[in-house]
């Protein structure tokens, strides 16, 4: 398959970015969109007197598990299919000479560092405001058994705890709520009695870290749910805002 | 060869069953209000290393973390799949701290050191319990009670999960706690960053040099003790289930500043991934070995269905069950499917090598994993439970699938993006590949290298897995190292070098920075003509080829040879585009690691050449028994190769020491799985 490729290309946080176009040829349908990335980037380092560097992007583990891999390529995160990563798109999701573009995580908190690639760090300062449960990792804990958790809940619970960080439902949003995000993780701990002791402070940390660095709110249209790899449901955005309100309530 | 003992392994004199208590009980300890002036380098924040992390500030160290995703929470412990193992009898199956030390020496075909592994064996409990009050979502039975499953290499449940996505859930835990403790200031979090040299002062380490991969800075850091816990080296051969970024330059740095390396050829080969379908190809992807607890693997019995198969004239289906032929059954009666993953490697192998391979690839390299029996098998028992008399097929088919989803949803997904077909509705195909190095740097019994001072643990030290790795024992050695062994022992060590703060200014870092800026220039400035994968991709050919799923002297002999040509090649013409002052340069950082690469693969082909016998992972095609089973030299080979840089001198003048193997407890036994 032949493609034309429209890519954005940003030295780095101050610079102004814009489109480049390259060409590809011979790609397999069943090679993915990263490998395609990779062969592009051979073709531009093998051809040094075009003066141009390879195309920085993000990605790690190449099986939508590790969330590293963003990029917004045709208008959608993760691109055209649904509950996958980009490194899972594979090339046959695309027609024979199609024009395709690829661009980075739009939205404030992200900042660009380079091409394609995003500082994703306020992720991890939410996190940092409390999503985690505040027990010693070193000491002696009861055995696991004694606190027995109904499969219902364990399993509402696992569902929100697939969250990878990947940062789509952000990118996906015209607010950049990351409030999927967020009510993901605030979700899993309430849902879990090791989680309660700290949900209302939890809740209210979170949600003020999330607005301070500069994320939207939600209005509900559901995007990051569309766009959301591991398919977390906008229920817990719910959750979360019942688990908001709560925390008010002594 | 020399056999001088340079090292001691320091493993307690007591009864195997008191070692660790009784070691523990001699350890020096830290008071409280010294452990802040103290402060502790962490490189890599997988399970291992975050775990190592967290506890380490939790105790009151002052801990800098290193790692180059751009949050912990990207370290490739995310990636596993099946679970943890511990050993809580929680089924009633007779499972003991015994069982699982005895199936975990066995499993590594009694090439690793009996101490490490029954401490690991005790501590597996608490991991569990540690990781529910942390809030991991654990799979649960409906009483509520913690569910597990099985996994090759055993006859228990053992195996504590979270769906297909245990490692995600237990790595997100450390994460989370590393979080708390970035967030109160006691873990300084080096995101984006690579460590590039160990710098070691009158012997001991004393810190490191590190690269910021976004603004390109090469920064030292000092420290009272260095962690390194980098994880494994499986992406050596270019094509593995490694993440893409995983490497092998932090061990190798040190093992280049006097770290003893252990087992460098021990490499396992997972028997479940989906099989290589072309050459642009940039990794493999893992099918999580607990598939095999209801999947039957199978190829056709004649070669001309093979052939058929291959060309797609014929689907699995239209083969009749005569006409397969279910090999592991076959062969290993008393554990069929659930052998350990060098006895299936090695089975798939000898069926593909005979021709019967499904895939149709360059190879012909692939075999059937079959579910279509599972399915079938809970739809009725559901249909029973629903009382539906007489269920049709479809009936059956439509609720057992839907078991089968509870169970293994997500990789079940996973394959169907990756390969375009349903495995609910057809059999899986997959074939062996690189998966996890047994191998790393050597640490005595309190995780410390030869370099006093740099402890080293998780899959990025030799100890615990010999000569292979049994499933759901990687992410349970990592925690144990973090979490359970590792604060312990360091105490020891940092209580009698509590005021030795070096400024980073000392000649030590700045040599070692000189070094390190030299090598990114060479790198820089060869403009040669191919690219940094070029040379990975070549690499990673000869390693598979020749140092492999089997390996042969004549093999392994031309390997060397070949490694040693395409390193000269590389320094020659390889073309890292960029200049040294532009910051993030991709090409750059996997320059470097690829050179490290291509040392570390001839050492791997050394040792095993050196190992005339085949155990575990290790098949030495001139060691093996009638039946084609791995045969095992006890008498010559019982010991850990101990691999030893000599300075400024090439890697095929490393020299050879051997850590005797002990076995006190278990008798050394010819492996079966019949």
């Amino acid at each position: 398959m032949n493609f034309k490729l429209k890519i954005w290309r940003q030295k780095n946080r101050e610079e102004k970015g814009y489109f480049e176009t390259y060409k590809i040829d011979n790609i397999s349908p069943n090679s993915s969109f990263l490998e395609m990335l990779d062969l592009l980037n051979n073709q531009i380092i093998c051809n040094k007197k075009q003066d141009s560097s390879p195309i920085s992007f993000d990605h790690d583990c190449r099986e939508g598990i590790c969330g590293m891999c963003s990029l917004y390529i045709n208008g959608r995160a993760h691109g055209p299919d649904n509950l996958i990563t980009t490194c899972q798109l594979h090339m046959r999701h695309f027609h024979d000479g199609e024009s395709i573009y690829v661009e980075p995580w739009r939205a404030k908190p992200f900042p660009i560092i380079k091409d394609l690639i995003v500082d994703r760090s306020s992720f991890d300062r939410i996190i940092m405001s409390g999503g985690y449960i505040s027990v010693s990792t070193f000491g002696k804990t009861i055995d696991g058994n004694m606190i027995p958790i109904s499969k219902d809940q364990a399993d509402k619970a696992f569902d929100a705890a697939t969250c990878i960080g990947c940062g789509a439902c952000v990118a996906a949003c015209k607010n950049r709520s990351a409030m999927l995000f967020v009510s993901a993780k605030i979700s899993q701990f309430a849902l879990l009695p090791q989680g309660k002791i700290e949900r209302k402070k939890r809740v209210l940390n979170m949600i003020n870290k999330m607005d301070e660095e500069g994320f939207g709110t939600c209005t509900n249209t559901k995007a990051c749910e569309v766009e959301c790899p591991k398919g977390i449901s906008t229920e817990y955005i719910s959750f979360m805002n019942r688990e908001y309100i709560q925390s008010f309530i002594t | 060869m020399e056999n001088t003992l340079k090292f001691n392994s320091k493993i307690p004199v007591s009864s195997l069953t008191h070692k660790w208590e009784d070691h523990k009980s001699t350890l020096k300890l830290v008071a409280p209000n010294n452990r802040y002036n103290i402060e502790i380098i962490v490189v890599g924040t997988g399970l291992a290393g975050g775990a190592a992390a967290a506890s380490l500030s939790e105790l009151g160290y002052k801990v800098k973390a290193f790692c180059y995703q751009d949050s912990p929470r990207r370290a490739h412990s995310v990636a596993a799949q099946g679970g943890i193992n511990a050993s809580k009898n929680y089924k009633g199956d007779n499972d003991s701290v015994y069982q699982l030390f005895y199936d975990t020496i066995k499993g590594g075909d009694y090439r690793s050191r009996e101490a490490n592994v029954y401490r690991l064996s005790q501590i597996s409990s608490n991991i569990i319990d540690q990781c529910v009050a942390q809030g991991v979502p654990f799979a649960r039975d409906y009483a509520g009670y913690l569910d597990t499953r099985s996994f090759g290499g055993t006859k228990v449940s053992r195996t504590f999960y979270a769906k297909g996505q245990t490692g995600q859930q237990l790595l997100l835990a450390c994460y989370s706690s590393m979080s708390r403790q970035i967030g109160k200031g006691r873990i300084k979090m080096y995101n984006r960053h690579e460590m590039l040299d160990l710098v070691i002062v009158d012997g001991i380490a004393k810190g490191i040099i590190a690269r910021n991969l976004v603004s390109g800075e090469i920064e030292r850091h000092s420290a009272h003790a260095i962690v390194i816990a980098s994880g494994g080296y499986g992406n050596v051969f270019f094509l593995s289930t490694n993440a893409m970024g995983s490497n092998a330059s932090a061990i190798w740095k040190v093992h280049k500043k006097g770290g003893l390396f252990a087992n460098p050829c021990y490499t396992q080969i997972h028997p479940t991934c989906i099989p290589v379908h072309g050459n642009y190809q940039s990794k493999l992807t893992l099918m999580s070995e607990s598939l095999r607890n209801d999947g039957r693997i199978w190829v056709p019995k004649k070669l001309e269905d093979a052939v058929y198969i291959r060309n797609g004239t014929k689907k699995p289906e239209d083969i009749i069950e005569n006409n397969r032929d279910y090999y592991l059954e076959r062969r290993y009666p008393s554990f069929g499917n659930l052998v350990p993953r060098d006895v299936a490697s090695r089975a798939a192998k000898e069926r593909c090598d005979k021709g019967f391979g499904i895939e149709n690839n360059d190879n012909k390299e692939g075999v059937f994993l079959d579910f279509s029996f599972s399915i079938e098998k809970y739809g009725e028992e559901k249909a029973n439970e629903l009382g539906i008399k007489q269920p049709n097929f479809l009936d059956k088919k439509k609720l057992g699938k839907k078991i089968m989803e509870s169970k293994y949803g997500n990789l079940f997904h996973m394959y169907e993006k990756i390969t375009n077909e349903n495995p609910y509705n057809t059999p899986m195909k997959i074939y062996p590949a690189v998966h996890y190095t047994m191998g790393g740097l050597w640490v005595d019994y309190n995780l410390m290298s030869s370099i006093p001072g740099c402890y080293v643990i998780g899959e990025a030290n030799f100890s615990d897995h010999g000569a292979n790795r049994l499933g759901a024992s990687a992410l349970m050695q990592g925690l144990s190292d973090g979490y359970f062994i590792l604060p312990y022992t360091i105490a020891d060590y940092l209580s009698e070098h509590l005021t030795e703060k070096i400024s980073t200014k000392h000649i030590a870092f700045q040599l070692s920075e000189i070094n390190v800026k030299n090598r990114i220039q060479k790198l820089i400035q060869n403009n040669g003509n191919m690219s940094v994968d070029f040379f990975h991709k070549k690499l990673g050919n000869i390693m598979w080829k020749y140092v492999g799923m089997s390996r042969n002297h004549i093999g392994l002999c031309k390997a060397i040879k070949y490694i040693q040509e395409l390193r000269d090649e590389f320094w020659k013409n390889v073309f890292v585009p960029g200049n040294i002052d532009d910051g993030l340069n991709s090409e750059l950082e996997k320059a470097g690691r690829v050179s490290d690469f291509l040392e570390l693969g001839e050492l791997m082909a050394m040792d095993a050449l050196n190992r005339k016998e085949s155990c575990g992972s290790h098949f030495r095609e001139e060691y093996q028994t009638k039946e084609g089973e791995a045969m095992r030299d006890d008498i010559h080979y019982k010991y850990v190769s101990v691999w030893e840089y000599k300075k400024n001198k090439p890697i095929s003048d490393e020299i050879m020491h051997k850590e005797d193997l002990n076995f006190s407890f278990v008798k050394l036994q010819s492996r079966s799985y019949k």
